[in-house]
């Protein structure tokens, strides 16, 4: 029961960490001023997600880890998040399409961990709904208005749509691991609700769903795209040249 | 030395949120229980978003507020659950936020469903209903920004969640 739960507790942990270090990345490079802020507060939620659930994966684990030694001194392979939040940023229609795709993943995910058995989880879950909430709503809003604009937004906003959907499967994905434990959350139950709302919104912006194609998987397993390595150069390099400094 | 939880408990309410100074950590609803076990004095506070940042500030602060009390052994718990919500804010808070110039939170959301908006949100200002959402996000987690069509000044407003 605890290697399934520490792995479970990781897996979101690192997802939600991952996703906080891309969004954190648009401060300071956002279209406008109130778009660092927005992005900015998305990302600070997202890594207050990922400190309670690596402070639980280091529990569970009982060796002493912390949530500091779980984000920074573990390797590109021993970090199990999706592929989808890894990848680089690209332009604000990329942005956006991936935070569409993530945020209502984890809307749906979340809503349904609330009521897990396991309090830590269902804790953590309850309070994130509420901000994925906003993160949904906010992601809503700028696919429907750059769908919805100039040929110039519209195909960027499909781009970006087009560019992330080989990357949704793998968030469905079951295996072995979640179905065995019975806290967690199989996400291959989320898959159609998911499908249905990104495609409503999707549909409103005028922009069209992409078609099935090839899908990356792996993250799960440890296998990354080669960006995530570059990721945590700069997500861990001051810790690792200073270990045990505090400010 | 005795302690008496009631006298405790109403100098750790005093201590202020950090990014709104007007509040108390009791107005927002953050402190959730003071209780005595064995003489050790354990304060239980909850986030209001879980990356806010104040949180360690607060903790250090009720800190200081018990070792000036003479406090000699006590902790800081903090819990996620129930998750905080702007439905455990004081009246004596929303007055205080709407003086202070933030617009209080409107309006009663229900949990996991979509965001809700609030049929209106009056100027604190000026007190005029007319007036529009710049971003959903401002310049803390707690808060979105606003604009008057009245008297034209920007202002935060305190988001129900």
């Amino acid at each position: 029961m605890t290697p399934d739960l520490l792995a479970y507790a990781l897996r979101l942990g690192d997802d939600a960490l991952i996703a906080a270090q891309r969004t954190a990345e648009w401060i300071a490079a956002a279209p406008q001023l109130e778009e660092d802020v927005a992005l900015g507060n998305i990302g600070l939620d997202q890594l207050g997600q990922a400190r309670s659930l690596l402070t639980y994966a280091g529990e569970l684990e009982g060796a002493g880890r912390t949530e500091d030694d779980l984000a920074y001194f573990r390797d590109e392979r021993d970090f199990t998040n999706l592929q989808i939040c890894e990848l680089p940023n690209g332009d604000f229609g990329h942005a956006m399409a991936r935070l569409l795709y993530f945020a209502t993943y984890q809307h749906l995910l979340y809503d349904e961990l609330r009521t897990s058995s396991d309090e830590i989880l269902a804790g953590v879950a309850g309070k994130a709904v509420k901000e994925v909430a906003y993160h949904v709503d906010h992601a809503t809003q700028w696919v429907l208005r750059l769908g919805d604009g100039t040929d110039e937004s519209h195909g960027r906003m499909q781009a970006g749509l087009d560019a992330l959907w080989p990357y949704t499967a793998e968030m469905f994905a079951s295996d072995e691991l979640v179905r065995r434990l019975d806290v967690a959350v199989d996400p291959a139950s989320l898959e159609e609700e998911w499908h249905r709302r990104v495609t409503e919104v999707i549909d409103a912006s005028t922009c069209t769903r992409p078609a099935s194609t090839y899908q990356h998987s792996g993250g799960r397993e440890g296998r990354h795209t080669e960006h995530l390595g570059h990721l945590l150069a700069e997500l861990q390099h001051v810790a690792r040249s200073h270990p045990g400094a505090s400010w | 030395m005795v302690i008496d939880a009631k006298v405790v408990r109403a100098a750790v309410a005093e201590v202020p949120d950090p990014e709104v100074p007007v509040l108390t950590i009791d107005d927002l609803g953050v402190l959730r229980d003071l209780r005595v076990e064995d003489s050790e004095v354990v304060v239980v506070i909850t986030p209001t978003y879980s990356g806010c940042p104040a949180m360690d500030t607060i903790r250090a602060d009720i800190g200081v507020v018990l070792d000036q009390l003479g406090v000699e052994r006590h902790r800081v718990e903090t819990v996620l659950s129930p998750a905080w919500t702007t439905d455990w804010m004081s009246e004596s808070g929303m007055a205080k936020l709407a003086e202070y110039g933030i617009a209080p939170p409107t309006g009663r959301r229900s949990v996991g469903g979509p965001v809700m908006l609030s049929l209106t949100v009056r100027c604190p200002l000026c007190g005029s209903p007319d007036t529009s959402e710049l971003s959903r996000f401002g310049s803390t987690s707690c808060k979105s920004l606003w604009r008057c069509n009245a008297c034209r000044e920007p202002f935060d407003h305190f988001k129900a969640i």
